[in-house]
């Protein structure tokens, strides 16, 4: 039966240990293991490139024959289990952060996060976000009441590690150096319109932008980011997410009146 | 969008790599369509859409499938299929092909294209799964001939007669790979003419040519890899010349998936493959 005989070649693809599947042959001779090798070997090869694709920043940290033996460990405890491979290595982040070689980089598994975030953010759906130009004039009481639309690209990655500054040094995007101030960074990953954007949130950022994903009106957003951190200030934050792109909408849901799109 | 013809033209056609988008829309190519890996455009916006969008307005479009497991014992999945209508409904693409291997298992995704054996158990269960594709995109898909390491041992029915078989009860066109016709051939020690010579031509509807890898087996035997990195090898232009020397002019894709190439080195490839076409078209004028 071929549904028996599938089983016991996938099997033997994704362990190494298992003997070549005893049905196959080479039409005009006998059956070599190199052959079957060809399949292993792709399937490892394809899926680590992949995740090679998508991590090239943890790559550059810990060096291309590091991340291969991480990225094969991975392959072969984690396969996907969807032909989507843009999605393949959501669970890398973590596999990372419980990786016995890797425990020196305590930041990598946030790294890792933040260069899953955003692949997602490139593929995310498109909207127009918010023009700078449309919250001018509006009034305070108007704004706190409003409700935020995020952009669907939009992903908050918050760390007990400098993570922008580090992902900016290894992804070419400024100088590498050392970093003095080792200070805790959470990240807003946002794609307004073709190009995926990486940018430090402001003291309390995270905690304004969860809030509003999660249907909070702004100011009460505003008021669990003052609780998460006293230092945050609400102008800046949100000329900063206006500035970002990262707001699709913000409006009245009640009266179903629009402030901004 | 500006709608481009329904149907593949008979002309060279290149598969479509992102970094080769701004030389692709600058002025003339050597090409006459394009082809993309459906599994890449299955996101739901940014770039590659962006892209495809404005590709798809000058040219007409092949959507080629890589994941959706045909050849597997177990049924289609249903999310991959409904993904695979999405995208063919949204560009509406001159051609839909995909391979006669499988890659899922049990839940897991091989990301390989991987052989079957040839029975009648595997030709029926093959043929429902290409009923099921057509019916689903309401169109003709074209099946393509795999490239193979391996050959089971229950196999009954010779590959060709396995193809021409599913064309013949499923009414799918086929896509004849010739790259993969000479790897699996000298992998198992046949004759790629021969193969042709009893090849169902009358079926294709496109032709892949494509470069491939030659090393030896463990026991000192051919082992040639189907690596798409690499320009096209010169038998399998010959074999490729004999071809459309029986069939007249076809839609012909070159493939170069893995160290892609700088744009000029994949539009000669494209404009050889044009002249080869020429070529054919004027013998036959004469």
């Amino acid at each position: 039966m071929w549904s028996a005989a599938q089983q016991e070649f996938a099997d033997a693809l994704l362990d190494p240990e298992r003997p070549v599947p005893g049905t196959l042959t080479r039409s005009a001779g006998r059956m070599s293991a190199k052959r079957f090798a060809v399949y292993r070997n792709n399937v490892v090869v394809g899926l680590v490139g992949a995740l090679r694709a998508r991590f090239p920043v943890v790559e550059r940290i810990v060096g291309e024959d590091c991340f291969a033996a991480t990225a094969r460990d991975f392959v072969l405890s984690h396969p996907p289990r969807s032909p989507l491979l843009m999605c393949y290595g959501d669970a890398f982040p973590g596999f990372v952060a419980t990786f016995a070689p890797l425990a020196g980089l305590p930041y990598l598994s946030d790294v890792a996060r933040l260069e899953a975030a955003r692949t997602r953010a490139y593929h995310a759906a498109d909207a127009m976000p918010v023009h700078p130009a449309a919250l001018q004039g509006v009034g305070a009481d108007r704004l706190y009441g409003a409700r935020a639309t995020l952009h669907p690209s939009a992903h908050v990655i918050r760390s007990q590690h400098p993570i922008v500054t580090i992902w900016t040094m290894n992804s070419g995007e400024s100088a590498l150096g050392s970093i003095e101030d080792a200070r805790p960074e959470d990240a807003l990953v946002v794609r307004p319109h073709l190009a995926v954007t990486v940018r430090r949130l402001l003291p309390g950022g995270a905690a304004l932008l969860e809030a509003l994903a999660g249907g909070e009106e702004l100011g009460r957003a505003a008021e669990l980011a003052t609780k998460s951190r006293p230092d945050f200030d609400l102008s800046a934050n949100l000329a900063a997410l206006i500035e970002s792109g990262a707001l699709a909408a913000l409006g009245t849901p009640a009266t179903g009146q629009e402030i901004a799109r | 969008m500006a709608r481009v013809p329904l149907s593949l033209p008979a002309d060279a056609g290149v598969g479509f790599k992102p970094q080769h988008f701004g030389e692709i829309l600058s002025g003339e190519q050597p090409i006459g369509f394009i082809e993309i890996h459906a599994e890449n455009y299955m996101g739901a916006g940014g770039r590659p859409h962006a892209q495809l969008g404005k590709l798809c307005s000058r040219y007409p479009l092949s959507v080629h499938g890589v994941g959706l497991s045909i050849g597997s014992a177990e049924p289609l999945d249903r999310d991959h299929l409904a993904r695979l209508k999405l995208l063919c409904d949204r560009y509406r693409p001159a051609s839909f092909s995909e391979h006669l291997a499988w890659s899922s298992h049990a839940g897991l995704f091989l990301d390989d294209l991987l052989p079957l054996p040839y029975t009648p158990e595997t030709l029926q269960r093959v043929a429902n799964h290409i009923d099921m594709v057509q019916t689903t995109l309401r169109r003709r898909m074209l099946l393509e001939n795999p490239s193979t390491y391996v050959a089971f041992g229950e196999s009954t029915i010779p590959e060709v007669e396995f193809l021409a078989e599913l064309a013949g009860r499923t009414g799918c066109g086929l896509l004849l790979d010739v790259n993969n016709v000479f790897v699996s051939a000298r992998n198992h020690g046949t004759d790629p003419d021969e193969y042709l010579a009893r090849f169902p031509l009358e079926h294709v509807g496109e032709i892949h040519l494509g470069g491939h890898d030659e090393q030896c087996d463990d026991i000192g035997a051919p082992l040639l890899i189907d690596a798409h990195g690499s320009p096209i090898a010169a038998s399998v232009w010959r074999l490729y010349e004999t071809v459309i020397a029986r069939t007249g002019p076809l839609p012909t894709l070159v493939e170069w998936d893995n160290d892609v190439p700088p744009w000029p080195v994949l539009a000669a490839e494209a404009r050889a493959v044009r002249e080869a076409l020429g070529r054919i078209r004027r013998g036959r004028a004469a």
